[in-house]
């Protein structure tokens, strides 16, 4: 760091309403753009909606990054390169991605461990259940809030300033160039108390909308309100509302999002990672009306299970349940709730609520079609059904050996894509093509340029990062001139 | 009375780290951080014994609290440091041998401080009634001298029988507490493994960025002070043991001259165990509400033991050669004995529960993964840019 910016904090003795950088949001790419900014040398100020205990969004519950690396380095198991990325992206994307911004923030993907090992976070080889992300996905020693408390100590070290409990309710913007923000303290209180901030530049850095139940519903219709919200209840989309009335152009359509089936007894918000449930290939997965309704042996759960969230959607209520026997109850990591257990299909039936003839039918159906196997869940094995609809393609066989088990499924979204669009310096671009001089944005609110659909595990952080950083240094850069 | 009370707040104690880490099996998010989380990893239901293992695998760093985010107020209310630390307290009682002396650790800081007085007084009484009555203001620094005020086969007696009678204690509960958690044999490799953990505190630096004691912000303060602490109590036993050397092998009796290892190990091993548990001390006045728990007196009792023990000990090196030598002496040694006492019903046993749960996670880790992981080396950063 140099000293320029030790210089500029003792100006700052007394609370001012001016800052060079105004930043919207308290994740990752928050963070990344306050400190990148702060060592630059600009008076930088955070306005995080959440109160500290809550503060971080999504970044809170993450687990790691992934990154494009030459070679291995002890803890990441060996190369990366941005060419197989670039290649990885692609197919998950199916090319739906702004090339010139996702060829920079993989190339950039290269500097993001060391700029996060620098400001204090310390990795660790990938974790138990996870190996097959250990050569492409740094994992962050203690999770996504180890990581952030690392960040937020290196951000009020080199003098940002932090607002907690506050959100930016109004921008004051003209054409497409930004004047004030309405930063409003302890927001969503009777006892809330507007103000405002002027700066030179503003970060938009406050996530997605995946909180705003009215907006997801406005996308998805009235199924939303049973969706389950596995991050930050304070990503409401507040700032993105603002931009767009203001003329920014969006990017990304309303109902893109990352969504998995997650347990149907998981809280409303913040349920995080642990509300995964890894069950589903080695039972059936039936509806409400106890029908099946897709192929549960497609593949390997980690490259379908981001498909089921939309798949439970789909259904009545929202509402999938996974059956299983005794024979599969141990195959698969262990879930933060005890499934419902019964001795007969039909008193399980009756416990989470299926018509016990109509889920008997289902499974004595789906028992006669599995063809007999060398049963191996390592592998696409040779147990899968004939002659049913929809089939089940692997890892098939009757259900038949009490005690049965159910994990109750709904929908649980973790991110929308839809958000701002940029360009390669982080700016917004407004609606008639121009780009805007001092707004620019980072994270999850402009993901959406990068990941048009589909999703590639620890992507998100990366791209957090990396335009963070790239919205903190070109922010300054337009300050000095 | 008093011991249904305990099984029954051991129960909760139980179940509520039993809940907990079945958060954690389904999260690891925490994995790096210490041994407590690839241990609980091997598991996917835990008995009782294999709760008070995890809970004295715990080095009480707190980093998994600030770390985590399902700590309150998340509504999952995740709080590993103290959920393990009130376990951990409540094994102590648990495998506590004689089982009728087990509620001595609920009032652990009453006990110690009288047997501290207790002893203290009975050796200072002791002195004054002896047949030399001038022993409790004698002076001394001519060879024999602290044996004419006590003899020494009456200390050897003494402090022997009460020192024997610890070190039963401790094995046996020590041993039960082995087999709570099942059948698991005792290697070289893993007491190795054990002993290189247990003595560069590995698992007390919240995976490399340091302890979370007062805050989100780590520090490794608290692993400095039990460092001076415990390497501390070794020189002091270090000391004991050459001064025993030279009395029966070399005939040569203390006082000993301020160059022989007896006087260095012990006057180091002094200051460490003065400076050390005064230092935990602070920490432990600092550390952040949210991970403390109830019970605060079992660590304290201890830590001043161990400070009037490393303090009178430092004392009388001084002042030997003054007039209060005599009665210096008699108060240290009150001290060495209310402290031997007093080992296996405090928070001693801390230290050699911990030191069991090394050895068996050393153990079943390699047994189940083929090695131990080396400490995290952090790569650095190549490129320094902003
Ligand atoms: C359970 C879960 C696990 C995940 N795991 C991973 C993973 O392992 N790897 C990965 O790459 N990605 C993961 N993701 C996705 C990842 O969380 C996001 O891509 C990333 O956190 C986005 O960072 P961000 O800074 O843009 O947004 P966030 O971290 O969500 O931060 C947005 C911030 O804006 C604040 N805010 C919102 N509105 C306002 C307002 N009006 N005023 C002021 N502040 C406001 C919020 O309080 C919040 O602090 C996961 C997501 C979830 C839900
Ligand atoms: S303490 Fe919290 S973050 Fe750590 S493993 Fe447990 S649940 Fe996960
Ligand atoms: S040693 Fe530290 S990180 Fe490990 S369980 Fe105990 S408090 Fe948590």
């Amino acid at each position: 760091m140099d000293d320029r910016g030790k210089a500029q904090y003792d100006v700052r003795t007394t609370l001012v309403n001016q800052y060079d950088v105004l930043i919207a949001g308290g994740g990752n790419a928050a963070l990344s753009a306050a400190i990148s900014a702060a060592k630059d040398g600009a008076r930088v100020c955070i306005v995080e909606a959440a109160p500290k205990a809550w503060r971080g969004g999504n970044t809170r519950h993450t687990r790691n990054c992934r990154v494009a690396h030459d070679e291995g380095n002890g803890i990441l198991t060996g190369p990366y390169p941005v060419e197989e990325y670039t290649e990885d992206l692609m197919r998950v994307t199916k090319g739906v991605t702004d090339v010139e911004l996702a060829a920079i923030t993989l190339e950039r993907s290269k500097e993001v461990w060391d700029f996060l090992a620098e400001n204090g976070v310390h990795f660790q080889p990938s974790l138990g259940g996870t190996l097959s992300l250990g050569r492409t996905n740094a994992f962050f020693m203690g999770g996504g809030r180890a990581m952030l408390n690392a960040l937020y100590r290196t951000a009020e070290d080199l003098g940002v300033e932090i607002f907690y409990d506050t959100a930016v309710t109004d921008l004051q913007i003209e054409d497409g160039f930004f004047i004030s923000a309405t930063v409003t303290e302890s927001w969503d209180t009777d006892a809330s108390t507007p103000r405002e901030i002027e700066a030179r530049c503003f970060v938009a850095a406050s996530g997605g909308f995946e909180a705003n139940i009215e907006w997801l519903t406005e996308a998805w219709g009235p199924a939303a309100k049973n969706f389950l919200i596995r991050g930050t209840p304070y990503n409401t989309g507040g700032v993105l509302r603002l931009l767009m009335d203001r003329g920014i152009q969006t990017t990304g359509q309303p109902d893109q999002c990352h969504a998995v089936a997650v347990d149907g007894r998981a809280p409303k918000f913040d349920g995080g990672i642990v509300t995964r449930l890894d069950c589903v290939p080695f039972g059936i997965v039936v509806n409400a009306k106890a029908e099946r309704f897709y192929d549960e042996g497609e593949d390997f759960w980690p490259k379908r299970y981001a498909i089921w969230g939309r798949l439970v959607a789909a259904q009545p209520e929202q509402v999938g349940h996974v059956i299983i026997d005794a024979k599969s109850i141990d195959l698969f990591m262990p879930s933060v709730f005890p499934p419902e257990k019964a001795e007969t299909l039909e008193i399980l039936a009756g416990r989470i609520g299926l018509d016990p003839t109509r889920l008997l039918d289902t499974v004595e159906t789906f028992n006669a079609a599995c063809i007999p196997g060398d049963f191996d869940h390592t592998v696409h094995d040779n147990c899968h059904t004939e002659g049913l609809e929809p089939p089940k393609s692997h890892w098939a066989r009757p259900i038949e050996t009490g005690p049965f088990y159910a994990y109750t499924l709904r929908p649980g979204i973790t991110f929308t894509y839809m958000g701002v669009k940029v360009n390669r310096d982080a700016r917004m671009v407004m609606e008639n093509g121009t780009v805007s001089p001092n707004l620019f944005a980072a994270g999850e609110i402009m993901a959406g340029n990068i990941l048009g659909q589909g999703y590639l595990a620890g992507i998100g952080m990366t791209i957090g990062t990396v335009f963070g950083r790239i919205a903190g240094t070109e922010a300054v850069r337009y300050v000095r001139n | 009375m008093f011991a249904i009370d305990l099984a029954t707040l051991a129960g909760a104690h139980r179940d509520e780290v039993d809940r907990q880490m079945t958060v954690c099996n389904a999260c690891r998010y925490c994995e790096g951080l210490c041994a407590v989380f690839p241990a609980m990893e091997l598991r996917k239901t835990f008995a009782a014994g294999d709760l008070d293992y995890l809970a004295n695998l715990c080095h009480n760093c707190g980093a998994c609290y600030y770390d985590c985010q399902y700590a309150p107020p998340h509504e999952f209310g995740i709080n590993v440091p103290v959920a393990l630390a009130d376990l951990r307290e409540d094994t102590y009682a648990e495998y506590a041998w004689p089982r009728a002396v087990a509620p001595l650790f609920r009032v652990n800081g009453l006990f110690i401080a009288l047997a501290l007085v207790l002893a203290v007084a009975v050796f200072v009484a002791g002195f004054a009634l002896m047949a030399d009555s001038g022993a409790l203001f004698r002076s001394g620094t001519e060879p024999g001298a602290f044996y004419r005020v006590m003899p020494h086969n009456t200390m050897v007696v003494l402090f022997g029988g009460a020192f024997l009678f610890a070190i039963l204690s401790i094995s046996v509960s020590v041993r039960r507490f082995w087999r709570a958690a099942g059948p698991m044999p005792v290697t070289v490799p893993s007491l190795w493994r054990a002993a290189k953990d247990a003595g560069s505190l590995r698992y007390l630096g919240g995976g490399g960025m340091g302890c979370n004691n007062t805050s989100e912000r780590p520090d490794n303060r608290r692993r400095l002070y039990h460092h001076l602490t415990f390497y501390g109590f070794l020189l002091c036993l270090a000391s004991t043991t050459t001064g025993t050397i030279f009395h029966y092998l070399l005939d040569w009796s203390a006082p000993y001259p301020w160059w022989t290892p007896v006087k260095i190990f012990g006057v180091l091993g002094g200051i460490g165990l003065v400076i050390g548990p005064l230092g935990l001390m602070r920490e432990k006045v600092q550390r952040a509400e949210v991970i403390s728990t109830g019970n605060k007196g079992l660590g304290a009792a201890f830590l001043w033991v161990l400070i009037l023990l490393g303090g009178t000990g430092l004392l009388l090196t001084a002042l030997r050669s003054t007039p209060v030598m005599g009665l210096l002496l008699a108060v240290h040694l009150g001290v060495v004995f209310a402290f031997f006492v007093t080992m296996p019903y405090g928070k001693f046993v801390h230290g050699l529960y911990r030191f069991a749960a090394l050895m068996r996670h050393a153990h079943e880790h390699v047994a189940a993964h083929g090695k131990m992981p080396e400490p995290l080396k952090q790569p650095l950063p190549k490129t320094v840019t902003s």
